[in-house]
């Protein structure tokens, strides 16, 4: 955008200061996240550039912190770095179990959300779908409702989810959700079927039924129709849900906080842990690592973006 | 080709099926029946495909929500317990001076509960009512356990004078049925007074109000604050081409991809006091080293941190509605006179007012709930309404007290959800 010929000279500065606002606004939003990574790197366990980091002395940065991140919780850090030292860190370092953590139980409540919230998205795209609006609100209501709310929620009915069924006077014990794996896996399929639902949908909002229809006018039953057709188009849609999805399991805390045991450390957790107790450096380092994380996601879902428009043939304006 | 099962069938249909004037199918039944049947099995399909999701958030999210709603009015602790002198409160009206026959009710309940080990949960209940009391009742039972003897309010008031307070026997009546609304006058800081009637609390006891307060007001702040960023950074990535706005937009979308904990750490270690801002101050000799600025662990910590964070909410979906916006409007009003100030106010600005209502409310909305970032960096003045529900259920363990302001903030949260549904429609939020 450029300034118009007959702009005055006072609009002419205006539009300059503008420009500049927007840079600081720009340079706000992003500072602090780069910020942490040089910092990362500090030699010394302090938050704040070292004089000799500055001066951009060797001396003054180190990769201590990501090393911590390995024999933090081991056995023997100290032991030589062989087979048996990474088989030590592989088990019993407390960042890498949080890492092997995250990293399960954000796959499985990806994979159940994605399942369920692209079959509902479907239906809910259909134009014959009942009660459209009211279901859709529900549906999306766990991205709107506090997490504090839902995480308390969540608390009681899975210290013994059976409690439900009194309601239907009877009195059945079964076990606990509260501490397991199956617990966490399906808060967070919970928290991540909004966004599966959004994004699907808006995919699905350009898609052209009459292609579904020819299909089925040249002889493919129901089944063939959606894998051949329709699902092959709707995929980029798909697979960004379901990143947005992994995305709010591996950053969730707070249900995490309420319902998961001692076992199911994440990553989130351990931060919250370290930030809270006393916080060093390392805490930067994960950090760091993390937004190279969202750094790798997000390009991701712009490619995706950008194909999901291209083979839909809707050109970019 | 055409039959009953075909979905189809019913707008396949012959020259020759037509009879006695109305239109029918290949197979002869009329049209209209054919289609409103077609129609429900499509209805039904659809609703089959939505189903297995429907459940799934019926189970797990809104019945453990409605469930834990329910303890903000019914506790059943001291009832179920004490199931004497509850039906003594149940026969005598409010007022009625505690006679023999209560305080025999009373000494068996305290025994039976004793010897039961429920007393707790029965001190416990009485002690959200009038703080203090849990131990009154634990000492009592253990007394009560070693042998009581008529006549009993000599005893009981032996053991522990305060059994005569007035307090006491008012709160035992409230709680004498299990459904209660103390929980909500609690968090509107009202109480009871002894003779039933709802007053304020203490003066330095009314905390939940001003908390609820301070939540809205800070939520409103910090939508105001993202306004005013977001806007003009909209505006830019809307106006500029698409070439140069798509590699912009990626410093608007990775703090938005960025983990949650990531951002607020970083906030952590820019803002405190020997932290990164501090020093550049000091460095710059706007401020003397040993004036370094307190802005975290405070209300200043937890604005900043929070308008960071759901800045990306407020510029996405201005940025989505001012891609809409045809320039040449303002050109028309710009070759017509306007200034450029007036072509702003009068024609540009009234056709962002979608993306700025869907904004501003999904940030107002995030905001009133949000828990972790206060948590961290708010201190004791950043704390919102959330921070005090997780102190209630973690540290108080006073659930029903969590409950019913959960119920409060979860019922404002809905009224403005439903005001997003109605302004700007669910289907138009978008993700980046």
């Amino acid at each position: 955008m450029a300034v118009p010929t007959y702009a005055t000279p006072l609009e002419r500065s205006w539009h300059y200061a503008y420009l500049v606002i927007c840079g600081l606004i720009f340079f706000f939003l992003i500072a602090p996240i780069v910020v942490i990574i040089p910092l990362s790197f500090n030699a010394e366990p302090y938050f704040t550039f070292t004089d000799r980091m500055l001066e951009f002395d060797p001396e003054g940065y180190s990769m201590r912190w990501y090393d911590s991140l390995l024999t933090f919780g081991m056995l023997s850090p100290d032991a030589p770095r062989d087979a048996s030292w990474w088989a030590d860190a592989w088990a019993n370092a407390k960042w890498v179990n949080a890492a092997k953590n995250s990293i399960i139980i954000g796959f499985f409540s990806t994979v159940l959300a994605t399942v369920l919230g692209t079959l509902a998205a479907l239906g809910l795209s259909r134009p014959e779908m009942p009660f459209r609006r009211a279901i859709m609100a529900t549906l999306i209501s766990p991205m709107i409702v506090p997490l504090i709310i839902t995480a308390t929620g969540m608390f009681f009915f899975y210290s013994n989810p059976c409690e439900l069924l009194t309601l239907f006077g009877l009195d059945p014990q079964c076990g606990r959700l509260a501490g397991t794996y199956l617990g966490v896996v399906l808060a967070h399929a919970t928290l991540g079927i909004p966004f599966v639902i959004i994004t699907v949908t808006a995919t699905l909002v350009g898609f052209d039924q009459s292609l579904n229809r020819a299909a089925a006018s040249l002889g493919a039953n129901p089944r063939t129709t959606f894998f051949r057709i329709t699902m092959p188009l709707i995929l980029p849609g798909v697979i960004s849900g379901a990143l947005f999805a992994f995305v709010t399991s591996f950053d969730e805390v707070v249900a995490v906080l309420f319902i998961a045991g001692p076992d199911q450390q994440t990553i989130p957790r351990q931060m919250w842990n370290g930030i809270r107790e006393q916080i060093s450096p390392a805490i930067l380092a994960v950090a760091t690592l993390l937004v190279i994380f969202s750094i790798a996601l997000l390009t991701t879902v712009e490619l995706l973006r950008r194909r999901s428009e291209r083979i839909r043939g809707i050109t970019p304006h | 080709m055409a039959n009953a099962l075909d979905p189809h069938a019913a707008i396949v249909t012959t020259a020759s099926g037509e009879t006695d004037g109305t239109l029918t199918t290949a197979d002869g039944k009329p049209l209209s029946r054919a289609l409103a049947r077609s129609q429900r099995r499509a209805k039904r399909r659809a609703f089959l495909l939505v189903l297995p999701l429907l459940a799934f958030i019926l189970i797990t999210f809104v019945v453990p929500i409605g469930q834990m709603l329910q303890r903000s009015f019914y506790n059943d602790g001291f009832s179920a317990n004490m199931p004497q002198i509850s039906q003594w409160f149940a026969e005598n009206p409010r007022g009625t001076d505690p006679d023999e026959a209560a305080w025999t009710a009373l000494a068996n309940d305290l025994q039976v509960s004793a010897e039961a080990r429920t007393i707790g949960v029965v001190g416990t209940r009485i002690n959200y009512d009038v703080p203090g009391t849990r131990s009154l009742f634990t000492s009592t039972g253990r007394k009560v356990r070693r042998g009581i003897e008529p006549p009993y309010d000599q005893a009981l008031l032996e053991m522990d004078e305060d059994w005569g307070s007035s307090t006491l026997w008012a709160a035992m009546r409230d709680a004498s049925t299990p459904y209660t609304g103390n929980f909500y006058l609690a968090s509107l800081d009202r109480t009871r007074a002894d003779d039933g009637s709802i007053q304020q609390v203490e003066e330095r006891q009314r905390v939940y109000v001003m908390l609820f307060m301070r939540t809205f007001w800070l939520s409103l702040l910090i939508t105001g604050l993202t306004f005013l960023l977001g806007f003009p950074v909209a505006h830019l990535l809307a106006t500029l081409p698409m070439r140069k706005s798509n590699l912009l937009m990626i410093l608007v979308l990775l703090p938005f991809w960025t983990s949650l904990l990531v951002r607020t750490t970083s906030w952590m270690v820019l803002l405190q006091q020997q932290g990164v801002i501090n020093d550049i101050l000091v460095w710059l000799g706007v401020i003397g080293g040993s004036g370094r600025l307190q802005m975290i662990y405070n209300q200043t910590g937890t604005i900043i941190a929070m308008t960071h964070i759901l800045l990306p909410f407020m510029i996405l979906p201005l940025y989505s509605v001012m891609r809409t916006i045809n320039p040449s409007y303002v050109r028309a009003a710009r070759s017509l006179g306007a200034t450029s100030w007036t072509a702003f106010r009068r024609i540009y600005f009234p056709q962002t007012l979608p993306g700025l209502g869907a904004g501003a409310l999904l940030v107002f909305i995030l905001a009133v709930g949000y828990y972790i970032t206060p948590a961290l960096v708010g201190g004791s003045s950043g704390q919102l309404i959330s921070n005090m529900i997780a102190m209630h259920m973690t540290d108080t363990l006073n659930w029903s007290m969590a409950a019913a302001l959960a119920a409060l903030l979860l019922a404002s949260v809905l009224i403005l959800y439903w005001l997003y549904d109605r302004m700007v429609g669910i289907d138009n939020l978008k993700l980046g």
